[in-house]
């Protein structure tokens, strides 16, 4: 087929655009992505045939003979139409928008050089949402492309939003129009993470948090999770996956935190603590399989929509949580300076947790704020802090040990792959090796494997993405898939690919996964066990008290009571 | 009665068809919506107790054993000649009362039903020339009834009656002499395109379902008719509900499909009514369901209602909402016919369409093409409604010129006004005007003109008419039913209204009309769907058409037609006025001023056009103008 005069060979391609792509040419888009259903909405990816038809090419399938035209005058006229359309009902207050400079409206309104509108602004819907605790919604910034709508019920299957009203009424809405706070929604932020202008984005701290870090008489320690070191980089110039948690680290210590820890050091004990759970469910075989319970939007998940598997998922709190616990014994219970303790999280679903009743002690959150990987990009930048100049830094004791096993938390597998190290029958250096191989690594969205431990064949399976979780728990239930063990992380791709992470391309984001198998390849230990510190902490402050401190019963779970009351 | 072969059809048919000869005289009341509306119910009932009182041998149904001189009140379908409701037609004469009212019904049973006598002062009347027998009346004559063929004159709720006067006759054929191939090449043959607006050929849709290897397959019946004036598909559900039916059976045979749906407007109560009535006789008599005639096939039927979003009328809308989805159109293709309903090979045709099948199948190709030009032939429904004398439901071959529609059968202008325009096609559809009074309307003629047949809604509009303001109506339509999906629809149509509603309130630029076929250029050529396509159409036609009032309204401020109210202007004159301020104490907006005892003026810049002055004005010095 030919493409604006250059010949293209139709392969797999499932759509004109796709070959348009494939010839170099990028057409503007706001509807299209690959990983969801074709819209065909923008209409801004239209081309003309050789007999002047207009073709929407997202829509069209290739055609051998076809000849596209994708830069006539016509369609440069009908997009920049389309264009001042959507501007004219749009927010255009882009320096106060949190989008501003990651926002396509404002990249193709650029380059398209529109200056003026000729039609009067319509943009003043009062209806914003800010009762979540994780998201935003302003109507005013929405050009309606229904990528939030797509991702929200086709790959996370949640359906807490959809379009709502006909013609210029239309407006994306929650089932009759609750707040977001009372609906379906898990927090996930993946419709942040699509949308293509600010209509949807996520909660912002940052100035609780400079607010403790300026105050004197505070004691502000912060905890990195794992998947924060393979992205935040990129926002500094650093390459797809590339480990910064050095910068990181240092960047913190600039910024005024009292004490810097890395989350993988409590991912350890959650390595621990679930691998015991495991091996005890299995000797008494109840509420098989074990779901794992480090997510939090994956909670919220099974709290809003299968509230009847509650009883499989771990009763293990969260990294973050195990953390928290641990920090609050240590710093709390001690007369000084209040304890403040803030998370950099790659995750907008944190939010959200870290506001629970069950993580509140004595009326302060265990975590007093969680901070995204791009609010603490906004941070390093509003501080003046030069990265180039940095010099690495290493964590704060006394929690600055952690394993291997602990930093590939943050992809998709890496829970499972830690605990199948705790669980191996042969702990050496190949057998822990071949660990890798067993199918837990990768990017699908369903994994699974069979592992024989002490002469006992599991079956696992790894899911990313809570359409995928739902499918399986629905083939769990009508007794088509049978395991031991699954692990679920909301967002596809796990931790790494987390709304609260800088935003890339699909493509780029495979990259992350793989900076953090670099880590694991750097640390000496790679079992979670053998990490020294925890016989310290097992032997000290946990003693006799870490199911108090590193369990949790969420409604649902036995032995629940409720916090609240 | 349950039928379970071909011969027991046929046996019934000479039963039910002796039962209709052996009713002397039957009265048929109009049961439309419209002659409902008109009370044609209660005079139905009227005539039954007056002739009941008479111990005359009075049914409401067909009778089981039927004698003659039996006297039969039916509620038929709808006349057509909606402007003279409530209409009661009498057989065997042939007469048709109009505007009947309750205390006639006296006088037609005394004097028509048990003397046979005419009554002069109920008949149509035109031009001076009384019409006492309804084939004699111009607007009727005119017409080529075939899809309308039994609307007013059998019993609309009896699947009896239909098979009496011949009906599933089409499909006894279709299920037992003829193959699927057959069915479908006989549909190919007749040239029968889609009555629905897009004209596409009924036989290379069923042809296209038909090769579809996946199954099952469905059968849907597009009866959301939503433009405003239109209609005939409301009329053929509620008067003729089992032609369609049988359309539908036989495409089912042709195409393989056991399922079907209706999805109708919920705002069609009395059609939902009708068909749930016989699909539910059809069922009974064995008509519908499992081994139809004890042949191996099945077919059943499933009435969906529409939440009257018009835009449910586009196919992909349609499906999505019976599936349970918002109704919003999808990207094509794939086509319906390959992925329609629940993602399945789906026949998707709307009621008139399947309304014409059984006629087709029972005459055969060749005759139906024998009406209208070779690429429209069949004849074609529309409602005809607006400034026009005889508003109603007619039936003409395709290619009838508008004159005849307008003039011969609609009777014309009333009210000494001209004619000026009609909008054909709905909110999609164009407008034409006398320029276009001999143009044949067919598929391909109208889309030259920049109109189309659409659904078959006629719009007709006289001199008093203001085209800017009929525009602007329809883009209001169009706005608020635009689904919302693709951008240029969406934000295109809100914005076309915006400047039109501009212009009528006299706040327009010369700019105006340039942006508004901008705009109609982008919206007509980047849409989704058919409905965004065509959206600009009304606009564009009346631009290109009365471009002179467009000018008027945006560069003198006035509106030819007196229409639009903020046009309006108001002076005082001097000559009456005498200067006693009560309309300047009257204005609310201080438009007028002026010093007592001298003449006063209203400043148009100020003055809202709300009327209070001219009310005050004890001397009628204030006058309207435009």
């Amino acid at each position: 087929m030919t493409i604006d005069g250059q010949t293209v060979e139709i392969e797999n391609e499932r759509n004109v655009l796709e070959l348009i792509r494939k010839a170099g040419i990028v057409l503007p888009t706001f509807c299209y992505h690959s990983e969801l259903s074709i819209h065909g909405g923008c209409r801004m990816c239209i081309v003309e045939d050789d007999r002047g038809s207009l073709i929407p090419s997202c829509s069209e399938e290739p055609r051998n003979g076809m000849i596209i035209h994708t830069n006539t005058r016509r369609v440069r006229r009908y997009r920049r139409n389309i264009l001042e359309l959507l501007l004219a009902n749009h927010s255009r207050d882009c320096t106060i928008c949190f989008n501003s400079g990651n926002c396509r409206l404002q990249e193709l309104a650029r380059s398209f050089n529109i200056s003026s509108i000729r039609f009067m602004n319509t943009a003043h819907s009062p209806h914003m949402d800010h009762s979540s605790k994780c998201i935003s919604k302003d109507p005013n910034r929405c050009i309606l492309c229904g990528d939030c709508v797509r991702i929200c019920n086709e790959v996370q299957n949640v359906g807490a939003i959809d379009f709502a009203h006909r013609g210029s009424d239309m407006h994306i809405s929650t089932p009759f129009g609750v707040p977001l706070a009372e609906s379906v929604c898990v927090g996930c932020g993946q419709c942040a993470a699509v949308c293509p202008t600010g209509a949807i984005i996520v909660k912002n701290d940052i100035n609780k948090v400079w607010r403790a870090l300026d105050n004197q008489e505070t004691f502000v320690t912060v905890q990195v999770a794992p998947a924060v070191r393979v992205a935040l980089g990129q926002e500094f110039g650093l390459g797809d996956g590339e480990n910064s948690i050095g910068y990181i680290v240092a960047a913190l210590h600039r910024l005024g935190f009292d004490k810097v820890f890395d989350t993988s050091t409590s991912a350890d004990l959650t390595v621990i603590e679930e691998s015991r759970e495991f091996v005890q469910r299995l000797q008494s075989w109840h509420d098989m399989p074990l779901f794992t319970s480090c997510c939090p939007a994956w909670i919220n998940y099974v709290e809003k929509h299968y509230p009847e598997i509650m009883p499989h998922v771990s009763t293990c709190r969260s990294p973050m949580q195990m953390f928290a616990s641990v920090l609050a014994d240590e710093y709390r219970k001690v007369p000084g300076k209040r304890h403040v303790h803030v998370a950099i999280m790659p995750c907008t679903a944190k939010k959200f947790e870290a506001a629970r009743d069950e993580f509140v002690t004595d009326g302060q959150p265990n975590v007093d704020f969680v901070l995204t990987t791009q609010e603490l990009v906004q941070m390093i930048r509003q501080s003046g802090i030069l990265w180039e100049d940095l010099e690495p830094e290493g964590v704060d004791n006394p929690f600055s040990v952690y394993t291997g096993a602990a930093v590939i938390f943050g992809v998709t597998g890496g829970v499972t792959e830690a605990v199948l190290r705790e669980l191996a029958d042969d702990h050496g250096p190949t057998a822990l090796k071949k660990l890798a191989f067993v199918g837990v690594r990768g990017q699908d969205g369903l994994k699974e494997t069979k592992i024989t431990v002490g002469g006992k064949e599991l079956s696992i399976a790894v899911v990313s993405g809570l359409g995928n979780a739902s499918a399986l728990i629905e083939d769990l239930k009508s007794g088509v898939r049978k395991y031991h063990f699954v692990e679920v992380m909301a967002c596809p791709g796990g931790c790494v690919c987390g709304a609260g992470q800088p935003v890339v391309p699909l493509s780029h984001r495979a990259a992350r996964g793989k900076g953090l198998y670099s880590a694991d390849l750097l640390t000496s230990i790679k079992r979670s066990e053998d990490n020294p510190l925890m016989a310290t902490l097992y032997d000290g402050l946990l003693k006799g008290r870490n199911h108090d401190l590193l369990h949790v019963h969420y409604p649902g779970h036995k032995g629940h009571h409720n916090h609240a009351a | 009665m349950k039928l379970t072969s071909r011969a027991d059809l046929k046996e019934a048919r000479q039963i039910f068809s002796r039962a209709l000869q052996l009713q002397e005289t039957k009265i048929l009341v109009c049961a439309g919506t419209g002659c409902i509306a008109g009370g044609s119910l209660i005079i139905r009932d009227k005539i039954n107790e007056l002739l009941k009182a008479k111990s005359l041998p009075v049914t409401v149904e067909m009778a089981d054993e039927p004698h003659d001189k039996e006297i039969n009140i039916k509620s038929s379908g709808c006349h057509g000649f909606c402007e003279m409701g409530p209409l009661v037609r009498i057989e065997p004469q042939g007469f048709l009362y109009i505007r009947v009212q309750l205390e006639d019904c006296e006088e037609i049973v005394n004097e028509t039903i048990v003397a046979g006598k005419h009554i002069p002062r109920l008949a149509y009347t035109f031009e001076d020339k009384m019409y006492p027998k309804q084939d004699e009346i111009p607007f009727y004559r005119q017409q080529t009834r075939v899809v309308l063929e039994h609307c007013g004159h059998i019993d609309a709720t009896s699947v009896k009656e239909y098979i009496g006067v011949g009906g599933y006759s089409a499909l006894e054929k279709a299920l037992f002499e003829l193959t699927p191939d057959k069915i479908v090449k006989e549909m190919s043959d007749s040239g029968l395109r889609g009555r629905g607006g897009g004209g596409f050929p009924v036989g290379r849709k069923w042809a296209e379902v038909q090769r579809q290897k996946n199954k099952p397959k469905y059968v849907v019946c597009n009866g959301d008719e939503g433009d405003p004036g239109a209609f005939m598909d409301r009329s053929i559900m509620e008067g003729d509900p089992h032609r369609m039916l049988e359309g539908m059976i036989i495409s089912g045979i042709a195409c393989d499909a056991s399922e079907a749906y209706i999805y109708v407007r919920a705002e069609y109560p009395m059609a939902v009514n009708r068909l749930k009535l016989a699909i539910e006789q059809a069922t009974d008599i064995g008509l519908l369901g499992d081994n139809i005639l004890g042949s191996n096939f099945s077919f059943k039927i499933k009435i969906n209602r529409g939440a009257g979003a018009f835009v449910c009328g586009e196919g992909s809308a349609l499906t999505a909402s019976i599936e349970g989805k918002r109704g919003m159109p999808r990207v094509k293709p794939p086509r319906t016919a390959e992925h329609g309903l629940f993602n399945q090979p789906t026949v998707l045709n709307n009621v008139e369409t399947f309304a014409n099948v059984p006629e087709i199948l029972n005459r055969g190709a060749n005759w139906y093409n024998k009406y209208g030009p070779a690429k429209s032939p069949g004849t074609k429904a529309f409602a005809l409604t607006g400034n026009i004398r005889n508003t109603g439901l007619i039936e003409v071959p395709m290619g009838s010129t508008l004159r005849t529609i307008i003039y011969d059968i609609g009777g014309g202008i009333p009210g000494g006004a001209e004619f000026k325009a009609v909008q054909i096609g709905g909110p999609s559809g164009g407008c034409l005007t006398t320029d276009d009074l001999d143009l044949p309307l067919d598929f391909d003629s109208l889309k030259k003109a920049g109109a189309m047949v659409g659904s078959g809604g006629l719009v007709v509009m006289d001199s008093n008419t203001c085209m800017v303001e009929v525009a602007r109506f329809f883009m209001n339509f169009i706005q608020n039913e635009s689904c919302g999906k693709c951008v240029p629809c969406r934000e295109g149509t809100k914005r076309m209204l915006m400047i039109l509603e501009r212009i009528v309130s006299g706040r327009g630029n010369i700019g105006d009309l340039d942006l508004l076929l901008e705009l109609a250029d982008t919206v007509s050529n980047t849409a989704l769907c058919g409905l965004g396509k065509t959206a600009p159409n009304p606009v564009v036609s009346t631009i290109r058409k009365f471009r002179d009032e467009y000018l008027a309204h945006i560069v003198d401020k006035r509106c030819p037609g007196k229409v639009c109210a903020k046009m309006r202007r108001y002076y005082v004159d001097p000559e009456l006025c005498k200067g006693c301020s009560k309309c300047a104490q009257a204005c609310a907006s201080a438009a007028i001023t002026g010093k007592v005892k001298e003449s006063f003026s209203i400043d148009l810049s100020k003055c809202t056009r709300c009327g209070a002055c001219i009310n005050t004005c004890k001397f009628s010095a204030i006058k309207e103008g435009w």
